[in-house]
């Protein structure tokens, strides 16, 4: 066994199937894959039979039991990056090298890869980075030159804009806010020293904060059903997996207020009687990680999380965790299966998560914007956060806004805001690039509004009425130059990638759907039956939502621009 | 406090029905001889949910319900076959015939026919096709008549061998049954109990005699050829 592993293995002794994916992510930063003779030492060290091991190897895409380049690039080729030409990018790479995308140069040094969206959207194209024995990092490369050349582009500077009223106070737009620039956790102190965990989820539940992961429950509800769930321990977890093309709000709030995360986060543990919390940080963003640990361990050199925090009896321990490639683990219970050292399946759902979580122990998982409302909630109450958006939405919203716009970034607006002042306002995107023709609300499994839907205020309720969502809060911006087709064809490409297989409407239908929509342009008698036919099947049978929303946008197109499609 | 009821009453295609909390929508129907069609669940295994052939219209909801996972509940309304569920369970059929050999899977051709799918819907469309594994002397397993029922799987596992032999590897309709790094069953754990052909309900697994038959062998030839598969696999 070489050295390197020995030592890895040595460091994982007496762990469990848990410690699976942050094993397998040592070995293949280490080596560039996992092979079967790692995975045989891998399987007795955690005791996970080996075939398990080899299942999830080949679940995650970030992780490969083949040997690759020394340097695999990772370039995304979802709407945004498209517009932004990555298929070019993809193309110049590619025959820079002499390859195809999956294959890997015949010296050996390089293995190039079609990816979807890695949550730089407003930085467009944007690739990924894995360098054998270093790890990953992202750039937004002018072209394949500088992406081959192994380059770090400096610090990318984030276009933030809008209302900073709650969540982007203090940003800076190129670091992470330091612990003194945020503050010493005063929403945690004073819950501690002031609260009872029934009060601080009874602020969250007055203030109307709904979770911003898509699903808009509310938050304090949530937690106040998982603090009297019996069974212990208890668990909060933060969701930072955000895959959804067209979104990087998450990303941002990391790289540039982790603490705001972590405070929010601690909090959540309070609230639902938990000293356990976890972060599980999607692996495509190195970045946000990276910050993410500097602040945890600012936060506990400062006696603010870890054991005994603020010198209390409570604790708060923080885990952060990589993911490795698969969207569906931002679906909640594929996230716990993910933690767990498994292949990232949604579970049936009774039971739901406040009962039976993590571990099977309940378990209260938010969104990381939804967790970051909430010190200023204890801080300054209720009423406050409610002083923005309406009844039914409260507060203000991140929105990640990528395409063809001035500005793209991401934007803070109280909810109420109209889609027209966010795209054109002078304190928001500062207008559209060319005629408006479409806007993708909510990311991927979204829907399209036309040009004049734009009026809408972005609320819960208003969307509602146009049969949209809120989603993510992606707002992806198309002109008229852009041949919806191709974008449809993207987002079908999208979901077929990212099926995890387990239905049938789903595991079947993304991929039908995505033949279909590959020859819109020479189509077969009866197509248009047959999108309509997968599109009732996969959002009305399928086990989760990511194929219940897989047919959505393609179905919004077929109704808003039937002439893009074959008329039978 | 009030006892907690133990029972629940439901009506299923206008029938009312009272079975004991806990039971499930299908075996609710199973009391009333109401017949809805599975592919995936089986007594020996767990049910996952995956077939999605069970779907059922409870309430009207947004959703329809799997009937093998979903409780029964009071006052729910079961409809099992209107046109929201046969259109699902019709397009489903669809597409897995347009994936996956069924030519060897009696129970789901005789859905096919019942729903009235159509077996040249989706034409153009990737199929599923594995090379043949005859690489023991007791199974051969043709994953091309895979429809990723997970029982094989499950069996080995969990729900009754404790092997850990097989697993599902990659995703999506690339999914697929696997032993780890796709190495020859005789260099894994299995332990050929045999309860994974036990459970497929298609061609996928099945056993080497009958395979050998299929081919036109001879019971002589085939007998022969098992004995000494059998010397060998002593020797070894
Ligand atoms: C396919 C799929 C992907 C999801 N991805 C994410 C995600 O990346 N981040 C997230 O917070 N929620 C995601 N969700 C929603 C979560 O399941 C869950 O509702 C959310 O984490 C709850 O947090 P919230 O209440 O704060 O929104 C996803 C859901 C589905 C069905
Ligand atoms: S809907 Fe898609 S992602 Fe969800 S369980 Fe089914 S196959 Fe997996
Ligand atoms: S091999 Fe048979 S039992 Fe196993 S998943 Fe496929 S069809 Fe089901």
């Amino acid at each position: 066994m070489p050295r390197e592993l020995a030592d890895i293995l040595q460091r994982y002794q007496g762990r469990g199937r848990e410690a699976l994916l942050p094993l397998l992510w040592e070995v293949q930063t280490a080596f560039g894959h996992v092979d079967a003779a790692a995975a045989r030492t891998i399987s007795q060290t955690l005791r996970v039979p080996e075939a398990d091991v080899y299942g999830v190897i080949g679940f995650y895409t970030l992780f490969n039991a083949l040997p690759e380049g020394e340097t695999t690039v990772h370039i995304c080729t979802d709407p945004s990056c498209a517009l932004a030409g990555s298929e070019e990018l993809l193309e110049h790479t590619c025959q820079a090298l002499g390859v195809q995308p999956e294959e890997t140069a015949s010296d050996g040094r390089f293995t190039v890869k079609r990816t979807t969206c890695l949550g730089l959207c407003e930085h467009a194209p944007a690739a990924l980075v894995a360098r054998r024995g270093e790890g990953l990092h992202s750039v937004a490369p002018a072209d394949a030159q500088t992406l081959l050349n192994g380059a770090k582009t400096p610090a990318r500077a984030d276009t933030l804009g809008g209302k900073a009223h709650i969540f982007l106070g203090g940003a800076a737009g190129e670091r992470a806010q330091s612990l003194a620039e945020y503050g010493d956790y005063a929403a945690l102190r004073r819950a501690l020293t002031e609260l009872t965990p029934e009060q601080v989820s009874a602020e969250v539940e007055a203030a109307g904060l709904l979770g911003r992961g898509g699903a808009a429950f509310p938050t304090g509800l949530k937690w106040k059903f998982t603090r009297e769930a019996l069974a212990q321990p208890h668990y909060a977890i933060c969701n930072a997996d955000e895959s959804e093309p067209g979104t990087f709000k998450d990303r941002v709030l990391m790289e540039h207020k982790p603490h705001q995360v972590l405070e929010g986060l601690a909090l959540c543990a309070y609230a639902i009687g938990a000293q356990e919390a976890y972060i599980f940080i999607r692996g495509e963003y190195p970045e946000a990680e990276g910050r993410l640990r500097e602040a945890l361990a600012e936060a506990e050199a400062a006696g603010l999380l870890g054991e005994r925090v603020m010198g209390t009896d409570w604790s708060c321990r923080v885990e952060i965790r990589r993911g490795a490639g698969a969207y569906i683990c931002g679906e909640e219970t594929a996230l716990f299966e993910a933690i767990e050292g498994k292949r990232g399946y949604p579970r049936l759902k009774p039971p739901y998560p406040t009962t039976n979580g993590l571990f099977d122990r309940p378990t209260a998982i938010n969104n990381v914007e939804t967790l970051s409302a909430v010190p200023a909630i204890v801080r300054q109450g209720a009423g406050w956060f409610r002083q923005w958006g309406t009844e039914k939405s409260s507060g203000t919203k991140l929105f990640s806004v990528s395409g063809h716009v001035r500005r793209p970034g991401t934007y803070e607006a109280p909810f109420g805001v109209t889609l027209r002042e966010l795209l054109e306002g002078a304190d928001y995107c500062g207008g559209v690039q060319g005629t408006l023709q479409a806007v993708l609300l909510g990311g991927a499994a979204g829907v399209f509004l036309r040009a004049d839907e734009i009026d809408v205020p972005l609320t819960y309720e208003d969307l509602q009425t146009l049969g949209a969502t809120m989603g993510s809060g992606a707002v992806m911006v198309f002109n008229d130059t852009v041949d919806l087709r191709e974008v449809l064809r993207e987002l079908a490409r999208f979901f077929a990638h990212e099926s995890c297989g387990k239905c049938y409407p789903c595991q079947f239908g993304t991929q039908r759907q995505l033949e279909i929509l590959e020859r819109l342009d020479a189509p077969l008698p009866g197509d248009r039956a047959r999108l309509l036919d997968i599109g009732h099947t996969m959002t009305e049978a399928s086990l989760c939502g990511l194929g219940q929303t897989a047919a959505s946008a393609v179905l919004s197109a077929m109704s808003k621009w039937p002439q893009l499609f074959p008329s039978e | 406090m009030s006892e907690r009821p133990q029972t629940v009453t439901l009506t299923i295609d206008g029938q009312e029905v009272t079975v004991p909390v806990g039971t499930t929508i299908l075996e609710a129907a199973r009391a009333l001889d109401v017949h809805i069609p599975t592919i995936c669940e089986h007594e020996a295994t767990t049910s996952e949910g995956l077939c999605r052939i069970c779907v059922v219209d409870v309430n009207g909801g947004r959703l329809l319900q799997a009937a093998c996972v979903t409780e029964a509940r009071d006052g729910m309304v079961v409809d099992t076959r209107n046109e929201r569920v046969e259109r699902s369970r019709r397009t489903v059929l669809e597409m897995l015939n347009a994936s996956v050999d069924l030519s060897q899977a009696p129970e789901v051709q005789d859905m096919l026919d019942e729903y009235g799918a159509d077996r040249e819907r989706f034409p153009q469309a990737l199929r599923r096709e594995h090379a043949l594994l005859d690489d023991n002397p007791f199974y051969v397993r043709d994953y091309s008549q895979c429809i990723l029922c997970w029982r094989c799987v499950q069996a080995c596992g969990e729900d009754a061998q404790y092997a850990f032999a097989l697993t599902l590897s990659e995703r999506g309709f690339h999914t697929r049954v696997a032993t780890a790094f796709d190495a020859p069953l005789p260099e894994t754990a299995c332990v050929f109990c045999g309860q994974c052909i036990g459970v497929c309900p298609t061609g996928a697994l099945k056993p080497k005699i009958e395979f050998e038959l299929e081919q036109g062998w001879s019971v002589e030839q085939v007998r022969e050829h098992l004995g000494q598969a059998r010397k060998r696999r002593k020797r070894a």
